[in-house]
């Protein structure tokens, strides 16, 4: 092993930071919600987080937050995510597959523009009774 | 080299605590059981375990964040393992029972930041708790380890250095709080025969009882302290190091171990550290125990192998150290405060605390406390808020009777002064001391006669026996205050203890025997009407000296709660309890021997002390 620079520490602190960044949860560009109940699951929604782990490694997007969470309610329409980009109001997708949610992660969560072909509606539901 | 950080990254992080009150609970377990479950699930790419140092909140071990979100779990057992994995890691649904609520409160807190005994602490010394895996150099980087040493070696003078050790206004976290910038200029300034060679050394010595400051820094964050030395090291001319602790503290040693390998690796220590022509190394030196060794020229006998015995000072060792040359020795914490004070500036540090204190102290909260475990707070936070809003209070609804700082050496603070300020004068004024950082919490069941026995069996035990005050008067101390505790105890005594004290702290050698007299200082200063009930009425309020107790069954208690349940009679060493079963007892006083073991047996309250 040769001895490190300056810029070496610097270079293993920029690298170890993605990661550290991810636990630490601080600002994020987006994030992504999906859906792992049962019933999500079952249509195939742990390939769907397949994906957008893939996607998001490779575009080195490390602002990106991905969360699973239980059902939403519409388990007919499964695989879905939920995508919040920072600021802005939630927008759910329905039906995925593999390839819909990498057109998802080029055209919403890095370009900004809602992908509406896939897109159920935006907000979130009301909570109170 | 050791494993790097995996380059792409996890979704889920789960931060598992391995510090050592976590491990006693398993939580080695605990963090294989997660990662067997993760498989089964085929979630190893998407979710990684992290192994970190103490958490701080050790009453609620095994410990478990989840990260991003901060999700705290606690009091995790293997079994738990495979519902939370399937539920949260898996499907996303937190699992609420699995989670810290406060005594009060209904609802689980889920987020770490939310809980109290989290909410008020500052963190300078712990920066890096249970954020990095302490095995892994490049997360202690990540964090911003080692920066300050890059910036202390190419931007900064060794004076510079100094100069902003000392505008910071740090003190020494050892317990004595001698002023950290001045030192390293004597060090600095020191002339050193024969080579020129000058030594730091770090004192994990920790001894008093119930403290475990040093043990947790060094296990959670070995790299801080690491950095901390170089750049003392740097700034007073030093190009040798030790760190000595204490061998009961395997893990500490270990990570330690692992910290200063990777660290030579990547040539943060050894000869020409980052290029920059400097030069530093570090060893490891294991104590054995002594808790005297905790006191600087002792440490440095013991690390030169000789007997771990105290000398005179002057000289003291920023003139004649190790080998005869200028050494520095500081405490854990405060070499472990030093990186953030280089990065960040004498003026953000002596921003925090108050005018004579600057900073944060690190202690462990132990005791009769509901949150047992590791806080870091900024000086001049009272001792209510740290009792109560970060210790959440006494459990079982007793009262609050006293705190003792300092370890064996400080002293007890009674509950009126709960609204001091913590830092060094207000609690020598108190007739405590900072210390090490050891807090004590007792309450209403507490005798302080008998607090004040313990800590000189602890002090009498653990004198060198080098000189005579220390020595004989301990063991006379110790004899007062067992005589009193068994109601012998005379008028005179009092008298005696006093003069006693005052001589010891007068002519004792070294710092061990100058405060020994403390526990006993302060307790006879506020809670002089306890001695005297041992003495003239030969009773212990708290009903903790037990040969003072006359022990007695309450007749109907015992029949119409307990239905004569014969527990105590047959706990009853000496036969002198009567009555059978569905009968009621009762205790013939004449064979009684004052064990108070049927006290401590029955379930239903009807033994009585008085």
């Amino acid at each position: 092993m040769p001895k490190l620079t300056i810029d070496d520490l610097e270079k293993i602190r920029e690298e170890a930071e993605r990661d550290m960044k991810v636990r630490e949860g601080g600002a994020y560009r987006a994030k992504i919600n999906v859906h792992m109940g049962t019933c999500g699951i079952a249509a195939g929604a742990r390939a769907i987080m397949a994906a957008l782990m893939k996607e998001k490694g490779s575009r080195g997007l490390d602002d990106v937050l991905l969360t699973s969470s239980g059902c939403a309610g519409l388990c007919s329409q499964e695989p879905m995510i939920t995508v919040e980009m920072a600021g802005q109001a939630p927008v759910k997708y329905v039906n995925l597959t593999e390839a819909k949610v990498r057109e998802i992660f080029e055209k919403h969560i890095q370009g900004g523009a809602i992908v509406l072909a896939y897109a159920l509606g935006i907000g979130s539901e009301k909570t109170e009774p | 080299m050791d494993e790097q950080v995996t380059p792409t990254t996890y979704r889920l992080y789960l931060m598992v605590c391995a510090g050592t009150g976590c491990v006693s609970n398993h939580s080695f377990e605990i963090r294989t059981a997660l990662e067997t479950e993760i498989r089964k699930h085929g979630l190893e790419k998407e979710v990684s375990v992290v192994p970190t140092g103490c958490n701080g909140f050790c009453e609620r071990g095994p410990i478990l964040v989840v990260q991003p979100g901060d999700f705290f779990y606690q009091q995790l057992t293997v079994k738990d393992i495979p519902h939370l994995v399937e539920e949260h890691f898996l499907k996303g649904r937190p699992v609420a029972k699995l989670m810290y609520s406060p005594p009060a409160a209904k609802v689980p807190i889920p987020v770490l930041n939310d809980i109290p005994f989290f909410r008020k602490q500052v963190l300078i010394a712990l920066r890096n708790r249970g954020l990095i895996d302490p095995e892994k150099i490049d997360e202690a980087i990540a964090r911003g380890g080692y920066k300050a040493l890059a910036k202390a070696l190419t931007e900064m003078s060794p004076e510079k250095i100094i100069s902003e050790v000392t505008l910071s206004g740090l003190r020494g976290r050892g317990g004595a709080g001698f002023p950290t910038g001045l030192k390293w200029q004597f060090v600095r300034n020191a002339v050193s025969t024969n080579g020129g060679q000058k030594y730091v050394v770090c004192n994990g010595d920790e001894g008093d009882p119930g403290a475990f400051m040093d043990r947790s820094i060094l296990e959670a964050d070995p790299h801080a302290v690491i950095e901390g030395m170089a750049i003392g090291a740097k700034a007073m001319g030093a190009t040798a190091g030790f760190i000595y602790v204490r061998n009961e503290y395997p893990l500490a040693v270990e990570r330690l171990r692992v910290a200063l390998r990777q660290a030579r690796d990547y040539g943060l220590l050894g000869t020409d550290i980052l290029g920059t022509g400097f030069d530093f190394d570090i060893q490891i030196k294991r104590g054995a125990g002594a808790f005297v060794c905790g006191e600087e020229t002792a440490l440095l006998a013991s690390v030169e192998g000789r007997l771990g015995e105290p000398r005179p000072r002057p000289p003291y060792p920023a003139q004649r150290g190790l080998w005869g040359k200028p050494t520095c020795i500081n405490n854990v914490e405060t070499w472990a405060d030093v990186p953030p004070i280089i990065s960040r500036g004498a003026k953000w540090y002596s921003g925090i605390g108050t005018s004579t204190s600057k900073g944060t102290k690190v202690f462990s909260l132990v005791g009769k406390i509901n949150n047992t475990g590791l806080v870091e707070v900024p000086m001049g936070i009272t001792l209510r808020e740290i009792i109560y809003d970060i210790g959440g209070g006494i459990p079982g609804g007793k009262a609050f009777k006293a705190v003792q700082t300092g370890g064996p050496s400080g002293g007890c603070i009674p509950k009126e002064k709960i609204d001091l300020p913590i830092d060094y004068e207000s609690l020598s004024a108190a007739g405590s001391m900072m210390g090490s950082g050891g807090m004590v919490i007792m309450d209403e069941d507490t005798c302080m006669v008998d607090v004040a026995r313990y800590f000189l069996s602890f002090t009498h035990d653990e004198s060198c026996g080098k000189c005579t005050p220390c020595r004989e008067g301990t063991k006379a101390m110790l004899d007062i205050l067992t005589r009193i505790t068994e109601g012998k105890g005379t008028e005179d005594d009092l008298v005696l203890l006093e003069e006693l004290a005052q001589t010891i702290k007068d002519t004792a050698l070294c710092g061990l025997g100058k405060t020994v007299p403390n526990p006993v200082l302060t307790t006879l200063r506020y809670f002089r009407e306890e001695y005297e009930a041992h003495i003239r009425r030969k009773k212990c309020p708290a009903r903790v000296c037990r040969q003072l107790n006359v022990y007695s069954i309450d007749p109907q208690i015992c029949v119409e709660k307990g239905h004569g349940c014969d527990v105590c009679r047959r706990n009853c060493s000496s036969n002198a309890i009567t009555g059978r079963k569905n009968e009621g007892h009762a205790v013939i006083q004449s064979q009684c021997i004052k064990c108070g073991v049927c006290y401590d047996v029955c379930a239903f309250g009807a033994v009585k002390a008085d």
